[in-house]
């Protein structure tokens, strides 16, 4: 009789280890290095206006979001809706890296979407991106008042991982 | 419009796949003839709906409609239409959609082609096979709908991913998803068996043909993905223990052991219990491949985008119907005794033998695949085991697995008279002996352990296949007297020997080599002269790339020209390359550009591939083996002869 059960054990013993596997942490967190580390220095021209340059300098003092963007990126548009509601909101100031892009075609890009950005980077050959540990786009970073990163997102943003992802650590810093 | 159309078709498929479910089996438990008969029609409704879903996702494919998300994120304007077509499963969504498609696409042509079985066997199969529907149908409705919209439209697609950009690509997945998908069947046949109590062997004599079936679009669909692999991503592998690829092996491994089971339960009765503990896990393999592939857990080259969601719904799912099927197995299986023995020498010892060695071979893949999880788990550190440790812990069990082939093939069932069995064996051993040295040594011009041992294996194989072939002939009867199950046989197991000296050749003597190159530039590798002769540009529909020119002469006189490339594609912006291939049947001359060095100079892998075109051959002829096996007439007749000895009562209850 034994026999015949052991099957069975085997597989709710696989069973087991598979939910474990699974709640040993979202598989998606890939580890970013820079995380609890300053954001790596840039200076990069700005999208609209090339003789303008920002860099980590600007984002010194208060927490910052720096949202990874590219026209080709389609949940990119489908987290832009939510960027202008946080940018609306005034609650944090949002810089973009436009990355691996075409100048006219981003630019033409916010023209028709809403441009939620204080300012955005312009990296076409993803020379930042490089720095910044860049795995796709849509990527935001959060970085606090110090220049630390402190969170980063892969993927779309929405309201849900805003909350539960963002204010959480920026209230846990600021009680 | 569309879009909800084939939204809507998804939710009455998931409708019809439930009454397909529940009536035929209560209906069979009851013996309600009029409830069981529900079975065909509501599996070909289900069908219906599901290729009606299929159709739409494609048509909004073709139509550039990028207010769908999916198709949003996986196409572009200037796609090449069969690249629009074959993406619809080139990610997650569309894929689960196909995988619905071929289960619906199985379920049917059980329907159909299973007029000799009782209606309540068929009754309770289509039920089991509509069970796994609704799992599947609630998955992607529930977590991963591939008709959801995108809020406004995006303008232009983001398109497909470059590396699936291609033929092979493109019906590599369904051929996959047929073998794989395939084992549903012999899953529902062992289950419908169980339920209903009926364990002779008849079961294993209907189940035999589907489960070959499914076993050689397996084969095929593994050794496409593996061509592919060798020739586009551009590394001249042909194999990468990658986890992927292992959760379509292990289905493979144990279908081929259920292949060989279920001819001794057929033939002889015996080892019942056995080979429906192998119809249970061959599927249930493919669920786990599934759950692996598609739910994150493991990092893979090729993994899907992945969601812990996901994850979990699968595996709950996968939970239910292996723990269900394992729980009736514990239930039946006790009161399955054979009370035929068999002689130590017989043919059941070696398939035995077989099956006991193929599972081996699955457990190391499984641990293998599984290790990164359990290292990470156990916080030994993130290791992956890597390409060594599988290519040696898997020849422990291959390596008498394929000797023992040829001797298996020439015992009898029963028992097998052992002077007469070695004079059969006789003369392949000294055949294969004599050309497994022979052949490295004086066509290669070297020699050692190994690759003594695989080459006269292959030959070996090959020879001891081909001996009751050429007996068979020799008789009166000729090819008369060759059943087609022994030819397939026969057959299958010569692609395994090619397969075998494919793999020993390839591996012993390919050479790889990286080299920088610039136009006008030559260098040997392998006793091949490679000659630069020119860089240039070219321009494909939605990439750009640089071809160079590569002559390739042997010892001053030419012997072909080959032209890699270096992609890039124009949305994604990531460089692919194209490898340049001189394919021959003895040797593959495989030439890929690396990166840009300066002064017009490329790093250039160059690698010289003896005998790899034999380890697709080797699968192709397997495949055909098989598919000679399910022509046998043995089947057909079976059928009408069944359906003559028909169930008195069921045709009283359909009267």
């Amino acid at each position: 009789m034994n026999r015949f059960i052991l099957p069975l054990v085997i597989v709710i013993g696989l069973i087991v280890f598979l939910v474990m596997g699974l709640q040993h942490g979202d598989p998606r967190a890939l580890p970013s290095p820079f995380i609890g580390k300053p954001a790596p220095e840039f200076e990069l021209p700005t999208l609209k206006n090339p003789e303008v340059v920002i860099g980590t300098d600007n984002f010194a003092g208060k927490y910052t979001l720096v949202n990874v963007w590219a026209t080709w990126c389609v949940m990119c548009q489908a987290e832009h809706g939510f960027l202008m509601d946080l940018a609306a909101s005034k609650s944090i100031p949002i810089y973009g890296l436009n990355w691996r892009d075409s100048r006219p075609d981003a630019i033409r890009w916010l023209g028709r979407l809403g441009d939620p950005y204080i300012a955005s980077a312009f990296d076409p050959d993803n020379r930042v991106g490089m720095d910044w540990g860049v795995y796709g786009a849509p990527e935001t970073f959060l970085l606090d008042p110090e220049g630390t990163v402190v969170y980063k997102h892969l993927g779309p943003l929405d309201p849900a991982i805003w909350e539960r992802e963002f204010l959480s650590r920026m209230q846990e810093a600021s009680p | 419009m569309i879009p909800e159309i084939g939204q809507f078709a998804m939710i009455l498929a998931l409708a019809l796949a439930a009454i397909q479910t529940a009536v035929p089996i209560v209906g069979a438990h009851r013996d309600d003839a009029a409830m069981m008969g529900v079975a065909r029609s509501a599996a070909t409704g289900q069908f219906v709906f599901v290729a009606i879903a299929f159709g739409c996702l494609t048509y909004a494919f073709l139509t550039d409609d990028f207010s769908v998300l999916y198709v949003a994120n996986h196409s572009q304007l200037s796609l090449p239409t069969l690249y629009k077509v074959s993406a619809v499963w080139g990610a997650h969504e569309g894929s689960l959609l196909m995988w619905v498609l071929i289960l619906a696409g199985w379920t049917l042509a059980v329907a159909r082609f299973s007029s000799g079985v009782p209606d309540a066997f068929a009754a309770r199969v289509i039920g089991v096979l509509g069970f796994l529907s609704i799992g599947f149908l609630a998955f992607m409705i529930l977590t991963s709908n591939p008709f959801e919209r995108l809020v406004p439209a995006a303008a232009d697609g983001a398109d497909l991913n470059p590396l699936l950009q291609d033929p092979g690509l493109a019906i590599h997945p369904p051929l996959l998803y047929i073998g794989y998908v395939g084992f549903s069947v012999a899953f529902a046949f062992a289950i419908a068996a169980m339920l209903s109590g009926d364990l002779d062997r008849t079961w294993a004599k209907w189940t035999r043909p589907w489960t070959t079936l499914a076993w050689l679009f397996l084969t095929l669909g593994i050794a496409l993905g593996s061509w592919w692999a060798y020739y586009e991503l551009g590394w001249g592998g042909w194999w990468f223990w990658d986890a992927v690829e292992n959760a379509s092996f292990m289905p493979w491994l144990i279908g081929t052991a259920l292949m060989h089971s279920l001819a001794v339960t057929e033939k002889r009765g015996l080892f019942k219990s056995w080979t429906l503990l192998l119809a249970i896990t061959a599927f249930s393999l493919s669920l786990l491949g599934t759950f692996l592939v598609r739910s994150g857990i493991l990092v893979s080259v090729h993994a899907f985008a992945t969601d812990p969601e996901r994850g979990y719904f699968i595996l709950a799912f996968l939970g239910i119907v292996v723990v269900g099927a394992l729980l009736l197995y514990a239930w039946r299986a006790p009161s399955l005794d054979s009370d035929v023995g068999f002689a130590l020498l017989s043919r059941e010892t070696f398939l035995l033998l077989n099956n006991v060695l193929l599972v081996i071979a699955t457990a190391i893949v499984l641990y293998g695949t599984l290790s990164p999880l359990i290292y990470q788990m156990m916080d030994w550190g993130k290791i992956s085991i890597g390409e060594p440790w599988f290519n040696f812990a898997f020849l422990i069990p291959t390596v008498p697995l394929v000797i023992l082939l040829g001797m298996g093939m020439h015992a009898a069932w029963r028992t097998q008279n052992t002077g007469t069995w070695l004079d059969v064996l006789k003369l392949p051993a000294i055949i294969g002996v004599v050309l497994g040295i022979v052949v490295p040594l004086f066509v290669y011009g070297r020699m050692s352990v190994m690759l003594a041992v695989g080459c006269i294996a292959a030959f070996w194989i090959v020879v001891s296949s081909l001996v009751p072939i050429i007996r068979s002939l020799r008789r009166e009867k000729g090819a008369a007297g060759i059943t087609r199950s022994a030819l397939g046989m026969s057959v299958a197991h010569v692609g395994m020997g090619l397969f075998v000296l494919g793999v020993t050749v390839v591996s012993a003597f390919g050479v790889e080599s990286d080299r920088a190159l610039s136009p006008g530039a030559s260098t040997e590798v392998a006793g091949f002269e490679f000659e630069m002769r020119g860089l240039n540009n070219v321009t494909g529909p939605n990439f750009t790339a640089i071809e160079a020119e590569v002559e390739i002469r042997k010892d001053g006189e030419y012997v072909g020209t080959v032209r890699p490339q270096k992609r890039q594609y124009l949305v994604q912006k990531s460089p692919m390359t194209e490898a340049g291939i001189r394919a021959g049947l003895d040797k593959d001359l495989f030439v890929a550009l690396g990166d840009q060095l300066g002064n017009n100079a490329w790093s250039v892998r160059i690698q010289y591939k003896p005998l790899i075109r034999f380890i697709w051959l080797g699968c192709l002829i397997m495949a055909l083996g098989g598919l000679i096996a399910i022509s046998d007439r043995r089947y057909r007749v079976n059928v009408r002869e069944t359906a003559k000895r028909k169930d008195p009562k069921a045709q009283e209850a359909a009267a």
